[in-house]
């Protein structure tokens, strides 16, 4: 690797930007460990608590540690929904999408459309949506004879949730895809071709081994948005009916700022963030592993 | 104005790439370095550039110790296998960006740039992308970007590997009289050994990160202290017979006995390795010397108007270079007569026996 | 095993040629024959690749026919041509090893499993893959995996023809030997129709019985390899084959004389008067143009080239440059040498086409 000039003028130019990263992440980290080891009476008076709160959450005996487990298995449930669903139709719709000539760039556009919605509009759009009354969605599903209530029915509820999702991401899927089968060279096809392959041959043994790394990433980018999705379910369903949408960071909100429980707000914060440190170490891990095996 | 490497060593992740270099490279000279792909030859311009620090060792120029020294503030210039140009730039600006960085007048920029894209005949590509480029062409734009900078150093990675045979020759020619007017040391890199006949100057072989000789080329050629040396420098490859001499008597392995043989008699008794080039031996339907061997042919490469014959002389294969275009049938048995004079004895070390010592190898 | 025609086959891309600068390939006559190696040489854009893939399907050319045997085949797809091809950087399947690699061809033709083994053994012995039939294809080198792709290519027995595009391009030179030599054996061993694509003449010169020399969209002369070397029909087929590459100087030649820059040479054969003609050329290769202690014409030395087994001189007789053999007899080259040139090996190019003389 190249060794790059030392240049230590150059700190100045980082440190405005250290000001804004200690303000708006490190510092309020900070109070978070804090209140996570504390209890309050209100009023500024705190005690020691040590990991109190972190026994009574781990512990799914409590009431805090079952609602905790509850909430954590209901994320988890959706992000598995989600990856089964939109990894391989991202998948196949990349193989759909033109490779050459002018439809490339307006296919393009058209596919990254969802994304570029503000997350809340989306949850609104949904929320007209699945209205049985007005919302084409939701009057589609009731004339279809379907039992369709949004915000009554756990499960029409849940599908909602993992449709919008589908909707709104499955595009950034697509995106990796498209970009990964593109890198794969012609000569593959030809010789694929030339073996007679089939294209479920084709697929298996050439292009999804070529997609390896990018559908590593596209996974763990997936994984990580649908296991802190907050914005969805909190505009469209409040986290019910009951508790059945309430994902953890919903849950979260409710007990920090709609209970002001904040020890148990703080250790729970922290769990939450850990579990998810560890799953981006762990896609790191293999994605080195990919990087180390080497290239054909 | 003299480059030196000095005991210069490179690990990579605990293991020694480059080991005990020393070298010492004269002002306006070309300098081969020659040996296999991993032999080194990428990392030792690197450190030599300056784009990766040495593990022991020192670099010297003009007699000052330059190991430290970035790579931007040093003098030299580096041209790549792949034709690494700026695709956005035009080839003028492409040729220019060194001009630009380091600061030097415009009137300047301009006269020099025009001038290096005469010397490589650049005039009438000027305004166009790398992208429009031939690759001869766009190879000729990095060269010109490297000549313009007048570089004390310029570092050739094996630049026209990716090049056709017919405009390598070309360029090759070329590339010795483009460089000889700037008093640079030139170093190039390649794996064949006749890009380093053809260019001449001094050849550094290299094996496994070691220097296993350096000097005049047809010197090195002719005379190649080791047999790294010689394999190096070899193509085809070098054709070797481990023989034992024992009381006046040539053994070859596999029990066949040589007897006399008088062009080797001064040897002392022992194990050697008799290593010839495929030009040393020549084929014939019977033998013709003292050191012979029957074998059958294997296959014809005939490359305009010499012709190599791979024959399975039983002990190996070897490579016979035959002039004149001829087809030997697969089969075929034949005598390889190879000429005494122009074989090469190492002992059991690699080291040549019978040689003087080879001058200017490493200090 | 059927012989491959092209008839008046040609191509530009867009389909709408305008003029014959338009012509990726040119209008090209010629027919393969079932056995031989041809190799398909020349620089790069010289239309080779385009003409390959034409042959295997990969492009459909513009205008012509392509047969396979008597059967019209220009516009059947690849996969039912009974074709294989090797191509630059070896194609592998990376999930599989290697015995599978050479399997899938025939397990997508749904043959039987121990004809499939069986044929799968012969060929990695043919190719020496042997020993890593169970290794996964993915780690092994890089000439390996081209032996892979090739062996893919050869496990089919209804394949008719192989198709080369630069298959050593990414081999390690100390091994190019190796595989050419494989390459060689392999031909020899099968009987099967091959075409290599190269740039390279050594691998052209090496490898095929026949060398279609192409330039600029055309095929320039198609011989054995040594009708190329001694009897070059076409200017750029003595420029491009060789190393160096043949001599040429503007000459008026008459008779059997030709006069070069003043200087007399004499020629193997008889002409007409062509001293009029101003494109008239002597081209003669520096293998038959020496240096000599004898008498010969005067020629100035520029330099001299050492290339280990034997050197050669870059002179200028008058002003035209030549490149002139040194024998290994001659010790020292001062700055004016003798040149002897060889009658036989001489020939004159009118319009950069070789005109044949009678002989004397």
């Amino acid at each position: 690797m190249i060794d790059k000039p030392v240049n230590n003028r150059a700190w100045f130019f980082v440190l405005p930007v250290l000001g804004v990263v200690l303000f708006s992440s490190i510092i309020p980290v900070m109070t978070v460990v804090n209140y996570s080891v504390q209890d309050t009476m209100g009023a500024n008076s705190f005690f020691w608590n040590g990991d109190q709160w972190f026994r009574d959450l781990l512990n799914p005996t409590t009431t805090i540690g079952a609602r905790f487990n509850d909430a954590l298995f209901r994320t988890l449930a959706f992000s598995l929904a989600c990856l089964l669903i939109e990894v391989p139709l991202g998948i196949a719709l990349a193989l759909c999408a033109p490779r050459k000539g002018w439809a490339v760039g307006i296919s393009l556009v058209v596919i990254a459309l969802p994304m570029l919605i503000p997350w809340n509009v989306v949850g609104t759009i949904w929320q007209i949506f699945t209205r049985e009354d007005i919302g084409l969605f939701g009057a589609a599903l009731v004339g279809l004879g379907l039992h369709y209530n949004v915000t009554q029915e756990p499960i029409s509820a849940w599908m909602t949730i993992v449709v919008i999702d589908v909707w709104h991401w499955t595009p950034l899927v697509i995106l990796l895809s498209y970009a990964g089968l593109r890198a794969i060279p012609d000569a593959y096809y030809q010789a694929a071709r030339i073996d007679g392959a089939s294209r479920w041959a084709v697929f298996f043994n050439i292009e999804l081994p070529k997609l390896q790394k990018v559908l590593v990433i596209a996974v763990l980018l997936r994984f990580m948005q649908t296991f802190m999705i907050y914005t969805e379910p909190f505009v469209v369903t409040g986290g019910g009916p009951g508790s059945a949408t309430t994902f953890l960071s919903i849950d979260l909100d409710k007990i920090a700022l709609g209970q002001v429980d904040l020890g148990n707000a703080a250790a729970m914060s922290l769990v939450y963030y850990l579990i998810t440190l560890t799953v981006c170490w762990i896609f790191f891990t293999i994605m080195t592993q990919l990087e180390r095996r080497g290239d054909v | 104005m003299t480059f030196v490497l000095d005991h210069i060593g490179f690990d990579v992740g605990g293991v020694r790439v480059i080991d005990d270099v020393c070298l010492t490279f004269q002002p306006a000279s070309l300098n081969v370095l020659l040996g296999p792909t991993l032999a080194g030859k990428t990392t030792i311009m690197r450190l030599m550039a300056g784009l990766d620090q040495p593990t022991t060792g020192r670099l010297l120029h003009y007699g000052q110790d330059v190991t430290g020294t970035p790579v931007r503030k040093r003098s030299v210039a580096m041209v790549y296998q792949q034709f690494i140009n700026y695709p956005s730039l035009t080839v003028y600006e492409n040729i220019a960006s060194p001009l630009r960085v380091a600061g030097v007048a415009k009137s300047q920029i301009d006269t020099r740039v025009r001038e290096a894209a005469r010397v490589l005949r650049l005039e009438n590509l000027l305004q166009r992308m790398p992208g429009q480029l031939s690759g001869g062409q766009q190879q000729r734009t990095a060269i010109a970007r490297a000549l313009v900078k007048r570089a004390e150093l310029v570092l050739l990675d094996e630049p026209l590997a990716n090049l056709d045979y017919k405009l390598r020759e070309e360029l090759r020619e070329e590339l010795p009289r483009i460089f000889s007017h700037t008093g640079a040391i030139l170093i190039y890199a390649t794996t064949e050994p006749s890009e380093a006949l053809l260019l001449a100057g001094s050849t550094v072989t290299l094996s496994q990160g070691r220097v296993t000789q350096f000097g005049p080329t047809a010197k090195v050629y002719r005379e190649p202290a080791h047999i790294d040396a010689a394999r190096v420098f070899s193509d085809p490859p070098l054709n070797e017979l481990p023989i034992a001499k024992h009381n006046e008597t040539i053994a070859v392995q596999q029990d066949r006995s040589l007897g006399r043989v008088n062009a080797l008699s001064h040897l002392p008794d022992g194990t050697y390795c008799l290593a010839f080039r495929a030009d040393a031996a020549s084929i014939g339907p019977a033998a013709t010397g003292e050191l012979n061997f029957s074998g059958a042919v294997l296959v014809t490469e005939i490359s305009g108007s010499e012709s190599f014959i791979h024959v399975d002389v039983g002990i190996g294969t070897w490579v016979c270079l035959v002039s004149g275009v001829h087809d030997w049938a697969p089969g075929q048995t034949v005598t390889v007569n190879i000429d005494p004079t122009r074989v090469f004895i190492f002992d059991t070390s690699g080291q040549r026996v019978q040689a003087n010592v080879v001058q200017g190898a490493e200090a | 095993m059927t012989s491959i025609t092209l008839d008046r086959i040609a191509h530009a891309y867009g389909g709408k040629p305008r003029s014959e600068s338009d012509y990726q390939l040119k209008p090209f006559q010629h027919v393969w024959e079932q056995g031989f190696a041809y190799a398909l040489l020349g620089p790069s854009g010289c239309g080779k690749t385009t003409l390959l893939n034409i042959i295997s399907g990969l492009v459909i050319p513009s205008e012509g026919r392509l047969l396979f045997g008597d059967k019209d085949v220009t516009h059947l797809p690849t996969e039912q041509r009974n074709i294989a091809q090797v191509f630059q950087f070896p194609v592998i399947y990376d999930t599989m090893t290697v015995a599978e690699n050479l399997a899938f061809p025939l397990k997508n033709r749904r043959l039987a499993k121990p004809v499939i083994d069986r044929r799968v053994a012969e060929i990695a012995k043919m190719l020496d893959l042997s020993a890593d039939l169970n290794r996964r294809a993915r780690g092994l080198t890089a000439d390996a995996k081209q032996k892979i792709s090739l062996g893919r290519g050869l496990v089919r027995s209804d394949v008719s023809a192989v198709l080369f595009d630069e298959p050593l391009t990414v081999i390690d030179p100390a091994l190019k030997w190796e595989l050419r030599s494989k390459l060689k054996s392999v031909h020899r061993a099968l009987d099967l129709l091959m075409i290599y694509v190269t740039h390279d003449q050594t691998e052209a010169l090496t490898f095929a019985d026949k060398v279609v020399v192409m330039n600029d969209g055309r095929a320039v002369q198609i011989g054995a390899p040594a009708d190329l070397f001694y009897r070059p029909e076409h200017t750029f087929v003595g420029y491009f084959i060789g190393s160096p590459g043949m001599n040429f100087m503007p000459a008026a030649v008459k008779g059997d004389r030709a006069d070069v820059a003043g200087f007399e040479v004499r020629l193997g054969a008889i002409y007409r008067d062509l001293s009029s003609d101003q494109s008239v050329q002597v081209g003669v290769r520096p293998e038959f143009v020496s240096a000599t202690s004898g008498p010969g014409l005067p020629a100035q030395v520029r330099r001299v080239v050492d290339l280990g087994r034997k050197r050669l001189a870059h002179v200028t007789l008058g002003n035209h440059p030549l490149v002139v053999g040194i024998p290994r007899e001659m010790e020292g080259v001062g700055d004016v040498v003798n040149i002897s040139i060889d009658p036989a090996n001489t020939h004159v190019y009118v319009a950069d086409i070789r005109v044949q003389g009678t002989a004397p």
